[in-house]
């Protein structure tokens, strides 16, 4: 399967090019980018470990797919999205967020159903992914 | 002062019996609005005969203090503050009855935090008054120590964002169709599709209760089988709006509270279930992390015609203190009524912390939104992936765009349906973030997504150019003149 997360998931994985005019789209706003990467593709699993801090003060796309293609060469199995983060007031939240990488292969998410009372089912969704403990995976 | 505008005083003010409003001190044309008045604008118009003056001053009187008669216990009051002032009237542009009329209402008249109180005077009994033929509520002007004493909505914009993991697009949704008759089963089945196949969210539609084919636990039940399968189907957080409006309060929140303990994210009503019933479903949702989206059902009986009612602008803005997260707003080229411009004011009404006078807009004030969390505006009504780029120009990205005709309705079957639209969406957001003219250049944007997806090839095939070219009924009185150059 293929985790659609982010803004482009449905398209097919972008090009070094095409992820330089979305990073120079974030920079130009003012935005900071942020590199994050992950092995557990929770849904709710908010906190992907931070590549560095965001950059705040780079100014320059090339610089960032520096730090992309770094963080690809370190965790080529992971999943790695690149966010761009907005300080305006009122906003003070991510603006973009979408995956640069992906590992081989996404073996996608369990099901799991536990009948509590009359029809009720309360459900849980488990990354297959992170099965293995998160040393040995 | 007094005496120019033609206010009695003392014992002449007082005598018993029939004076008119103008002279009860109803109409200020000096009154200087305060930063913590209550402004209401109205389009009035008069009886034949009857003086604009004397018609925005029996608007102010019965809209505030006012009865037919004199009474002397307004002398136990400060009824010089309690009274509303009609300050300013302007005949409104191509017309030759109806004038817009500004007036002022002192903070105090309105309880804090209660949309009921606040309507009951401003669109109240003054709106079947006699001496006026027709009568609209254009536009308000909220104080911040007013709007202080709202929630405000329950999640917002930018928290509804963080708890669904999905920035940078608009979000996309589709109505069940058909809206009546399916059982909880085949119902479940149709958004468990369009959840798979790329939509975020699917919604019931606003008339979608409890009736016989379908009672409201079975559709609860199957749709929350449906969202979490497609959850772990996509490894995204996936949404239905559960309808919870029903015939009592108590019946509402029974419906909420389970939709909660089902783990459902969202939760909607209608907007005919008043405005009370909004308030209350808005603090529940804070209290309990729902998202709470609101179908504006029943707002063209009153919003659509330009003489009487009201405009949607006021609804948005009462809608935004009362404290929901979604309100359906319009979506200029679908099909329903919607102006481009009157609906790019509705749009920055929900979304914006400071709202700009912009008469083009409709917009007749400066607002500011004092911190209150953004409304999200939902795109919903006759949309197709073929109009991608007009919807994502017009509309912006912070907006649900439901298509549901559009995704259900696909050739292909529903997945297929939300995959196109899905993919249209994206390749659009890439589009115009990589610096391209999508207006000028979106069909081709389009035609080239589609060579790697079929499914919005046939999408386009099968709806081509199909829009809505209907006259709007409710556009602005003000459009841009050029000035000629000497």
């Amino acid at each position: 399967m293929r985790i659609t997360q982010g803004t482009f998931s449905f398209l097919p994985d972008l090009t070094d090019e095409q992820i330089k005019k979305q990073v120079k789209y974030c920079i130009d706003r003012g935005w900071a980018v942020n590199i994050e990467y992950t092995d557990d593709p929770h849904p709710r699993n908010t906190y992907w470990e931070m590549w560095d801090l965001p950059m705040f003060d780079l100014k320059d796309p090339a610089g960032v797919m520096l730090e992309i293609n770094a963080c690809r060469e370190a965790c080529p199995n992971h999943y790695i999205r690149v966010s761009g983060f907005d300080a305006t007031r009122g906003w003070e939240t991510v603006r973009l967020s979408f995956i640069v990488n992906r590992p081989p292969h996404e073996p996608g998410f369990r099901l799991e159903r536990t009948e509590v009372k009359g029809r009720h089912i309360r459900y849980g969704v488990q990354p297959y992914a992170t099965d293995k403990p998160e040393g040995e995976r | 002062m007094a005496a120019d505008i033609g206010a009695a005083e003392g014992n002449q003010r007082y005598r018993s019996g029939v004076i008119p409003y103008k002279k009860m001190g109803y109409w200020d044309p000096d009154y200087e609005p305060r930063g913590t008045d209550v402004i209401a604008l109205f389009r009035v118009t008069p009886q034949k005969g009857v003086d604009p003056e004397e018609a925005a001053a029996a608007v102010a009187g019965e809209s505030s203090t006012a009865t037919w008669t004199v009474v002397w216990t307004d002398r136990l009051t400060a009824c010089e503050v309690y009274r509303a002032k009609a300050y300013r009237v302007d005949q409104v542009p191509n017309t030759e009855d109806q004038y817009f009329t500004y007036i002022a209402y002192d903070l105090d008249l309105f309880e804090p935090g209660s949309i009921a109180n606040l309507t009951a005077s401003i669109i109240g009994n003054v709106f079947g008054f006699k001496a006026i033929r027709a009568l609209r509520l254009e536009d308000m002007r909220i104080p911040v120590a007013y709007l202080k004493t709202f929630q405000g909505p329950a999640t917002g914009i930018v928290v509804e964002r963080e708890r669904l993991d999905k920035f940078g697009r608009p979000l996309l949704g589709a109505t069940t169709k058909p809206k009546l008759g399916l059982s909880g089963r085949n119902y479940g089945r149709v958004v468990y599709e369009a959840l798979k196949g790329g939509l975020d969210f699917v919604k019931d539609d606003e008339n979608i209760n409890s009736q016989p084919f379908m009672h409201w636990r079975d559709r609860f039940l199957f749709c929350m089988e449906a969202v979490n399968k497609a959850s772990a189907a996509t490894g995204e957080v996936k949404g239905h709006y559960l309808n919870v409006t029903a015939g009592t309060m108590d019946h509402m929140i029974e419906r909420a509270e389970f939709a909660k303990d089902l783990g459902s994210i969202i939760v909607m009503i209608d907007l005919v279930v008043g405005y009370t019933a909004i308030q209350t479903m808005a603090k529940w949702a804070r209290d309990n992390d729902m998202i709470l989206h609101l179908h504006r059902a029943g707002n063209s009986t009153y919003s659509r015609q330009k003489n009487h009612g009201m405009n949607f602008r006021v609804i948005c803005k009462w809608m935004r203190m009362a404290g929901v997260d979604h309100l359906h707003a319009g979506t200029v080229v679908g099909k329903l009524e919607g102006d481009p411009h009157m609906t790019a004011g509705f749009y920055d009404v929900l979304r914006e912390s400071y709202v700009p006078q912009n008469l083009e807009h409709g917009i007749f004030f400066d607002q500011e939104w004092a911190s209150l969390n953004k409304v999200m505006p939902v795109a919903s009504g006759g949309i197709h992936a073929g109009q991608m780029h007009q919807l994502l120009h017009y509309l912006g990205e912070d907006v649900v765009m439901q298509f549901g005709g559009g995704t259900i309705g696909h050739p292909m079957g529903i997945q297929a349906g939300a995959t196109a639209n899905r993919v249209a969406l994206e390749a659009m957001v890439l589009a115009r973030n990589e610096g391209r003219d999508i207006m000028a250049e979106g069909p081709d944007i389009l035609k080239q997504a589609a060579k790697g997806c079929k499914p919005l090839q046939s999408a386009l095939d099968t709806w081509k150019d199909v829009t809505f070219n209907y006259e709007s009924t409710d556009t602005a009185d003000f459009v841009p003149v050029e000035t000629p150059s000497m």
